[in-house]
């Protein structure tokens, strides 16, 4: 991809590769660590310089005035232009940073499993590809990437999982998607994050990640009640 | 001087217009911080504690936002202050249309009422600031009282910006040319440019909305061909250069109070006005999609804007660097404004920092609308703008009111005020870390971020009583301070060259410019600005 190959000389990026690194929850919390220490260099320069200046140039004398610097025009060009190249250097640098870990968040594993989400005030109804439904417990099965299109029927919803880093809004008129890869059997919490009137904060729903055998034997079942509750009386 | 009470109402006098933007805009701030203890103390464990109605709370967050921007910071800034130091710093008798200044300030305090009729209507407006369809459509809340508190306020903002814009470009001193200008000046005429773009757009959005809802359009409907990302996209599109109509005045005004209080030239002026606010000004319109990264906008738009977003470090990166220099072999005098405006290089510090990773469209995929979000922006905009506003306060106390204040009151009320916004905004952050979201009522599902939520409740009533002590100590400096000459604080800036309060028409002769004379030109013989 040519956006990758402009990035080159910035982009010791992270190695996106390994397999076990394409997973959003992971990279995401990569990427926060390299942010972390980026900006933490960036605060103690500017907060020791701060508090050294205000320590050195108190006032000693009532009608002492300062004796800052006149630059010259050299110097202050030098004072504008290379703390902009050092901060354009830093934007970009983060920048590819999270173009990498973007394409891990938008670009779904084929290998994976499609539900459809609709969310109205205030539940999230779930469609499987059988045409199973469920309504704001997502059972899906560990070791198999999920990837949600959403919708809303009412007002603007948007469906976050704190667990695996992920959230998108869903919206009346418009069809998004969220991926996110359960690794391991468990509970996770679902809640939404775009305020959606008087419950907005009820609207809690849960991932309920399956052993796989455990995940197809609910499926089944599910599915042939779905069968025996369509088929006509005869 | 007698006090009547005409003269203020029919006033065109820029100091009085001043004064009056000043009035109203603290009205405004009482009134939202009461709603944000409101909201505190409903927080402050889960459940529900203050009422059991979800849309109480909803209406105090509405207002608590729209009012704390559109009725405190953005008039605090652009009309008490541009109004009072805007024509004493250029050196002119009033702004250029006195009497369109006067209809400003009268409409801002419509749109004032307007918002407080909130409280009084039946079906207050639930909304947030940010009104988003089609919730603000469907609710059973008065969106049009949200339309219409805009739509005032927005003319206010407009007629201002016409007004200041042609006051500095006609009415600056004789001989006073661009690059003698105060860097607070420069950063109201660069805020007034952005609100005069980008303010109809709001106004368009908004009246949208209340077509939708009241007159039956369907311009975010898509059951009907409308779309709801057109309002997000108009929404922001004002609403982050709106961001920088306050950024700018209170960097303005926290580079007066540390020059004038470090007694030092402003390092690298040009750099700060051209590099630092022109280069705010360049991108304030290139960077809205960044509160669409959840909204599923295409990637190449939300990576774009990710990068000029980012790019904004530049030159506020430029303005940090002249804030600090500035203190670089000053003589640094602690005094009360000094402190407010050391406390926003601070906060602004920790603000643009955490600003970073919501710039940053991955992690933001995360970060967004949890509590990370109004963490980031109390410290680089509420916090900070609020703080420059009150360091102004007391900056200008002596030449407002002809008296001093108490310095150990302004002390300890800043020392309250600041401890509290940190035990407020810091854990607010991390709780964003946990997954909080943000505009929520209760948070049953997130029993980790408790301890902090009772932590953030504790510092919001450290902040309500720095807040009464301030506010003590501004009433106890109007009637009981001591009187002030008209140069406290040894500033060379043209404002202090004029007796403390300036009287109508503010120089007896208007002071004639030299090419040396500078607002920042320290540790020389003063020469230059006759002093009249």
């Amino acid at each position: 991809m040519s956006g990758r190959w402009a990035w080159a000389l910035f982009a010791c990026a992270l190695p996106l590769g390994a397999a076990e690194l394409r997973d959003p929850a992971r990279v995401w919390d990569l990427l926060w660590r390299e942010y972390l220490v980026d900006v933490s260099v960036i605060f103690v320069v500017f907060a020791a310089l701060g508090a050294w200046f205000m320590l050195r140039y108190r006032r000693r004398a009532p009608d002492e005035e300062g004796s800052g610097p006149q630059l010259t025009r050299l110097a202050a060009v030098g004072w504008a232009v290379i703390p902009a190249f050092a901060f354009m250097a830093d934007d970009f640098y983060l920048a590819a940073k999270t173009w990498d870990a973007w394409r891990v968040y938008r670009e779904v594993p084929a290998d994976r499993l499609e539900v459809k989400l609709e969310a109205a005030m205030w539940r999230w109804d779930f469609t499987y590809p059988n045409g199973v439904t469920s309504t704001n417990e997502l059972r899906v099965p560990a070791g198999k990437p999920v990837l949600l299109r959403m919708t809303s029927l009412d007002v603007v919803h948007s469906y976050y999982l704190p667990d695996f880093r992920v959230k998108e809004d869903s919206m009346p008129g418009r069809v998004t998607y969220l991926w996110f890869y359960p690794r391991s059997p468990g509970e996770h919490l679902a809640t939404c994050a775009e305020f959606c009137g008087m419950m907005h904060s009820k609207m809690i729903g849960k991932v309920i990640v399956l052993p796989p055998e455990q995940f197809a034997a609910w499926y089944e079942q599910e599915a042939a009640k779905l069968a025996a509750a369509k088929k006509p009386e005869s | 001087m007698a006090f009547s009470f005409k003269e203020w109402i029919f006033t065109t006098d820029h100091k009085r217009v001043g004064v009056l933007y000043l009035i109203g805009s603290l009205a405004a701030f009482a009134v939202a911080g009461v709603m944000s203890l409101l909201m505190r103390y409903e927080l402050h464990a889960p459940g529900p504690d203050l009422t059991a109605n979800p849309n109480d709370y909803n209406v105090w967050l509405y207002f608590h936002g729209a009012a704390m921007i559109l009725g405190f910071q953005i008039p605090a800034l652009t009309g008490f202050l541009a109004n009072y130091c805007v024509p004493l710093m250029i050196g002119a008798r009033d702004v250029a249309f006195p009497r369109l200044n006067a209809l400003s300030v009268w409409l801002f305090f419509a749109g004032i009422v307007m918002a407080l009729a909130t409280f009084v209507v039946p079906d207050a407006p639930d909304i947030m600031w940010t009104g988003y369809p089609p919730y603000s459509i469907r609710t059973t809340g008065n969106t049009a009282f949200y339309t219409f508190t805009v739509l005032l306020i927005g003319f206010s903002s407009i007629l201002g910006g016409i007004n200041f814009l042609t006051t500095v470009v006609y009415l600056r001193a004789p001989g006073m040319g661009w690059n003698q200008l105060n860097i607070f000046v420069w950063s109201i005429c660069a805020a007034f440019v952005i609100q005069l773009i980008f303010v109809p757009v709001l106004g368009v959005a908004v009246t949208m909305l209340a077509f939708d809802k009241y007159l039956g359009t369907h311009f975010f409907n898509p059951a009907n061909g409308g779309d709801v990302l057109i309002y997000q996209n108009l929404f922001w599109f004002y609403s982050h250069p709106a961001v920088y109509v306050i950024l700018l005045p209170f960097i303005g005004i926290t580079f007066e109070i540390i020059a004038t209080f470090a007694r030092n030239r402003v390092f690298n002026y040009k750099a700060a006005v051209y590099g630092g606010i022109g280069g705010v000004l360049l991108l304030s319109g290139e960077v809205w999609v960044h509160h669409l990264y959840t909204a599923g906008v295409p990637d190449w738009l939300r990576l774009g804007q990710m990068v000029s977003t980012l790019l904004i470090s530049v030159p506020v990166g430029l303005l940090m660097i002249s804030l600090l220099g500035t203190l670089y072999r000053g003589s640094i005098s602690f005094r009360t404004p000094m402190l407010y405006a050391l406390a926003v290089n601070f906060t602004f510090l920790i603000g643009g920092l955490t600003g970073i990773p919501l710039a940053m469209a991955t992690l933001d995929l995360n970060l967004s609308d949890t509590y990370f979000v109004p963490g980031h922006f109390h410290y680089v905009m509420a916090v900070s703008g609020t703080f420059a506003i009150f360091g102004a306060i007391y900056y200008l106390f002596p030449k407002m009111t002809g008296r001093m204040y108490s310095e150990p009151l302004g002390w300890t009320g800043f020392i309250f005020t600041f401890a509290g916004i940190n035990l407020v905004f810091f854990p607010m952050m991390i709780a964003g870390l946990y997954g909080m979201p943000r505009r929520y009522f209760d948070f049953e599902q997130f029993p980790e971020v408790a301890p902090l939520q009772a932590l953030m409740s504790v510092g919001a009533a450290v902040i309500l009583v720095g807040a009464l002590i301030t506010l003590w100590s501004w009433i106890h400096g109007l009637l009981k301070g001591a009187p002030a000459p008209a140069n406290p604080w040894g500033s060379r800036s043209l404002e202090w060259t004029v007796p403390s309060p300036p009287p109508p028409g503010n120089f007896a002769r208007i002071p004639a410019i030299a090419p040396d004379w500078h607002p920042y030109a320290y540790g020389r013989p003063r020469s230059g600005a006759a002093s009249a």
